[in-house]
């Protein structure tokens, strides 16, 4: 039984469709990456997992299941109960993610104490511990701090602490080091990464950038305008990427446009995906990224593709990329062709 | 990428034409309604204050002898001559708001104007000569602003001697450091940036640069505040007069209608009192709820609100 | 914290010396006037309008009477009042007390009533509850207060007979004043029954007076919840699992509140500035009273010496709100 299993969720704000017909699982222990531009719904899905989607978004899925458990019928008080011990949850900025008016020491032992810890004196000993764990000096003293009188990445370090004190067995982390200096996020993915070994912890680790998820993820799920449109084992994505956005955005890899160069001997312009991605009022009929896609054709301006199963994941598209790098056969169309 | 598929079309038309910022403006400002009914009281007053000699059916100071204190027609009275009933003089209320109106609307109109005018011209001067000028300018207004409006407002008609003229002068003086901050903020945020320095060099005079370049982008919050500050100059006109501090009876100012007040509340004369007040009342809502829909629709970080 | 505060002891000389001085300014000008004003009655001769001006000092060079006037404002001295002959100052102090505790009153009515219906107002946003908490605040301050009192004295006094018109006990009671504050007076008094007749004599001023920091209180804490409440640590409190209750009264509420102490502590003036209209309608026995009956009865000493002490007092007020705020504002208080 997979740790967590979403099955068609879509987010809906008023009249904008912010994630339609997204699948994600996540086996215990494993690393899923979920890469995609601003726009393409990979915070939307993680924050309606967590429940954290406010009015007037509206969440529907066929199936939302953390090991076992609906969580769509369960009741909101059992939902609050698996988050922030079961399921943990940490974000892009540090600096405003932290409440300012409150010491770290009370940010960290407050959801000890929500989620049971009811003796002062253990939590005031776990919150130094995690505070040691995440690699922060002068644990004790620091309990007292504020969170502006610390830099972005000791926040970071804190909302790590936070989210691990309670061992959760699924750790969301959205763009967790994007808002760091360069040499900060080395650092705070490190640490991410060992403490995801020691514990045993399901990862979900949101991005933009591509390269950082040949490094660490098991699996990786690229989204496109609130779509999955590829998932597959870490290396084969990057090596036979079957989503012609996949290999755009490969491509766009500075350093692979660069070894291309090399290797072809040829200098020229980094590659870039020219367009945009649609907005609430320009979604297209069929594929959504027919209009920036270089192999699209007549199917795809009308027929909306269904996301065909492949032994590693998954493809949405009409004629996936071969081994090659060109267009492979057409793929049938499901019994529900042409619907959106 | 080379395309070989021609360009698609889209759910909806891929370019719709971009609305002018009037329209965009009035879209936004149009959807609430409280604005609107605020705008439209206020165009009501307005015609009723240009067209008072023929709005209202009787002159301000006429009185009918034989008329003291009479109630509404609607309300007890008998007399459709005087539709809200008159004083304790025989003076048509109805009419005496109408020419009240004439005189609110000036009144915030003056006051409006000219503290705008020397509030903006003051920080102008502060934000472009800094140093001491600035400094002594933003302690002024510190002062100023130490204090609250009608308590400064009383303290200068006092100096200067009950009347409206002085009520109004005193009302612009209180209220001047507004503008000045506003504008003075203004000028050194947008001095700062690296336009103006290009259009500093580019030879760009004195005049222009604050014309063209500072006065575009306090617009906005300057009309908001002017909005607001009409209409809390109706109010302290108002107060003052209700003082005995500003327009002297029998002049028809709402307020000071309002001043002999107290002697009808014992009487059960309610229609003398009950109707300046409501005129005062409905058109500070107005002019507060123009100002707050104003503000809505000018800065953009309010939208979502 | 302690460059906080000192920058802003720093503005606080200037600004005081500031409006010194423009009680200096008002004073001449009045004094000048009076002078002038009795001689023209009774037709002196110029020499003993000269006297006149010399006695009162205003042949003087002007920086010289200047420093007189400051000196003596420093010492106590405001002059002494045209018409009881007593030290302004003494008037003021005496009269005061029952203006400070209108205000209180009418301070916490506008705080027990305006704060909840702001954080309710905001936690519903866009219900008829928003709507209509926040029609009825613009409303409250769009509302001529001298109107409102004198609507709500026909309603409760006229027609109900709920409550008194006029000044803050019942003529029966005799009461030592003490304090100076009604309410406490009467219970330290043998008549302690007495308190009732002060309570009922202060409802419907400190209604009145408490209509406006009441209606700026509820929008100022709807636009601070709101915002707050968009603020990314409050998705992670969520996150964390906590009650949603926990989330608004622990989370919310604590950063909210920042900026609405700081408006109540600046109401303190428009508090002021109201209760020289909301006594003069019920005849409050307080110092907005006497400072329009001074000017009425052209008792310049009073005036100039009643302005000068409410301003000082207004600027030490925002100054104490300042501090305040430096404290409760965590960014300020723990500085790196």
């Amino acid at each position: 039984m997979a740790l967590l299993e979403v099955r068609d969720l879509s987010v809906r704000f008023g009249k904008f469709q912010a994630v339609s017909g997204v699948d994600l699982t996540v086996e215990a222990g494993e690393i899923v990456g979920i890469v995609g531009e601003s726009g393409s719904g990979k915070s939307v899905t993680s924050l309606a997992v967590m429940g954290l989607i406010n009015a007037p978004g509206k969440v529907s899925a066929g199936a939302m299941r953390f090991d076992g458990q609906d969580l769509l019928a369960m009741p909101a008080r059992a939902r609050r109960r698996l988050l922030g011990s079961d399921i943990a949850m940490i974000f892009q900025e540090p600096m405003t993610s932290l409440n300012p008016s409150y010491t770290v020491g009370f940010q960290i032992e407050e959801v000890l104490a929500v989620h049971g810890y009811r003796e002062r004196r253990k939590r005031r000993d776990r919150a130094v511990e995690l505070l040691e764990m995440v690699g922060i000096p002068d644990a004790g003293r620091r309990l007292s701090a504020f969170p502006h009188q610390m830099s972005g990445g000791m926040n970071q370090r804190v909302m790590i602490a936070m989210s691990v004190a309670l061992d959760p067995r699924l750790l969301i982390a959205d763009e967790p080091t994007t808002a760091l200096d360069v040499t900060i996020q080395a650092q705070i993915l490190r640490l991410l990464i060992e403490l995801q070994r020691e514990k045993g912890m399901g990862l979900v680790f949101i991005t933009h950038d591509l390269g950082v998820l040949a490094e660490i993820a098991d699996r990786v799920v690229v989204m496109y305008a609130g779509e999955v449109v590829e998932m597959a084992p870490t290396r084969d994505l990057f090596t036979h990427p079957s989503h012609p956005y996949t290999h755009a955005l490969l491509n766009a890899l500075p350093d692979r446009a660069l070894a291309q160069m090399q290797a072809s001997g040829r200098r020229g312009r980094l590659p870039a995906i020219p367009g945009v991605v649609p907005g609430p009022n320009d979604r297209p009929l069929g594929c959504l990224l027919q209009p920036r896609c270089a192999f699209a054709d007549g199917r795809c301006v009308t027929e909306h593709p269904l996301l065909h199963p492949t032994p590693g994941g998954g493809v949405r598209c009409h004629r996936p990329l071969g081994a090659d790098g060109r267009p492979g056969p057409e793929l049938a169309a499901g019994p529900l062709a042409g619907v959106a | 990428m080379t395309g070989a598929a021609p360009s698609t079309p889209t759910v909806t038309a891929a370019t719709v034409p971009l609305p002018s910022p009037l329209a965009d403006f009035w879209r936004d400002f149009s959807r609430n309604r409280g604005a609107l009914a605020g705008l439209l009281f206020i165009l009501l007053i307005t015609f009723a204050a240009i067209f008072a000699p023929i709005v209202a059916p009787h002159a301000a100071d006429v009185q009918y002898r034989d008329s003291f204190l009479v109630p509404p027609p609607w309300a007890g009275g008998n007399d459709w001559r005087f539709l809200l009933g008159t004083d304790d003089v025989g003076r048509d209320i109805f009419s005496r708001i109408v020419w009240g109106a004439q005189l609110s609307l000036l009144i915030g109109v003056i006051v409006v104007t000219v503290s705008l005018g020397f509030g903006v011209l003051l920080g102008l001067i502060a934000g472009f000569m800094r140093g001491t000028v600035d400094q002594v300018i933003m302690r002024l207004m510190d002062i100023l602003m130490a204090l609250p409006s009608l308590l400064l407002a009383v303290a200068i008609v006092a100096v200067l001697g009950p009347s409206l003229v002085n009520a109004m002068i005193a009302i612009a003086i209180v209220v001047l450091p507004h503008y000045v901050r506003l504008t003075r903020a203004t000028v050194i945020t947008e001095l700062a940036k690296d336009y103006v320095t290009a259009s500093r060099i580019a030879g760009a005079g004195l005049w222009r640069m604050m014309i063209i370049v500072v006065l575009p982008n306090c617009l906005a919050p300057l009309i908001v505040q002017a909005s607001l500050g009409f209409s809390s100059a109706i109010l302290d006109a108002a107060a003052l007069g209700f003082l005995g501090l500003g327009a002297l009876p029998p002049t028809p100012e709402w307020g000071t209608m309002l001043a002999d007040a107290k002697k009808f509340v014992q009487s059960g004369h309610w229609w003398v009192v009950t109707f300046p007040g409501l005129a005062i009342l409905l058109t500070v809502l107005a002019f507060n709820l123009l100002g707050d829909g104003l503000r809505d629709a000018l800065d953009p970080k309010l939208k979502e609100r | 914290m302690l460059r906080f505060l000192s920058s802003r002891l720093l503005v606080l000389i200037p600004t005081l010396l500031g409006v010194v001085l423009l009680a200096f300014f008002l004073v001449r000008q009045l004094h000048g006037d009076a002078v002038e004003a009795r001689s023209g009655e009774r037709g002196i001769t110029a020499e003993q309008l000269a006297e006149r001006r010399q006695a009162l000092g205003l042949d003087r060079p002007l920086h010289e009477q200047f420093l007189t006037y400051l000196g003596q404002v420093v010492q106590g001295d405001l002059g002494k009042s045209y018409v009881t002959q007593r030290p302004v100052l003494d008037e003021f102090v005496e009269l005061f007390p029952a203006t400070i505790e209108l205000s209180i009153v009418a301070m916490i009515i506008a705080i027990v009533i305006g704060l909840p219906a702001g954080i309710l107002a905001a936690l519903t946003r866009g219900s008829i509850f928003d709507h209509g908490v926040m029609g009825a605040a613009l409303t409250g301050y769009s509302m001529p207060i001298f109107w409102w009192a004198i609507l709500l004295i026909v309603l409760f006094s006229n027609i109900l007979g709920l409550t008194p018109v006029s000044g803050r006990l019942d003529v029966l009671y005799y009461i030592e004043p003490a304090t100076g504050f009604m309410l406490i007076d009467t219970l330290l008094s043998d008549e302690p029954e007495a308190f009732w007749s002060a309570l009922h004599h202060l409802i419907l001023p400190s209604i009145v007076l408490g209509t406006i920091p009441l209606a700026v209180i509820a929008r100022m804490t709807r636009s601070a919840m709101l915002e707050v409440l968009s603020e990314d640590y409050i998705r992670t409190a969520r996150a964390k699992g906590l009650s949603p209750f926990r989330v608004i009264w622990v989370h919310a509420l604590r950063n909210a509140l920042i900026p609405v102490v700081t408006v109540i502590g600046l109401q303190t003036g428009t508090l002021l500035a109201g209760a020289v209209l909301t006594e003069t309608i019920f005849s409050w026995p307080g110092i907005g009273k006497w400072l329009i009956d001074a000017i009425g009865r052209r008792d310049f000493p009073a005036v100039q010496g009643g302005i000068l002490l409410i301003a000082v007092t207004i600027i030490t007020v925002n100054l104490a709100v300042d501090l305040l705020y430096g404290l409760i504002n965590p960014r300020i208080r723990h500085q790196k």
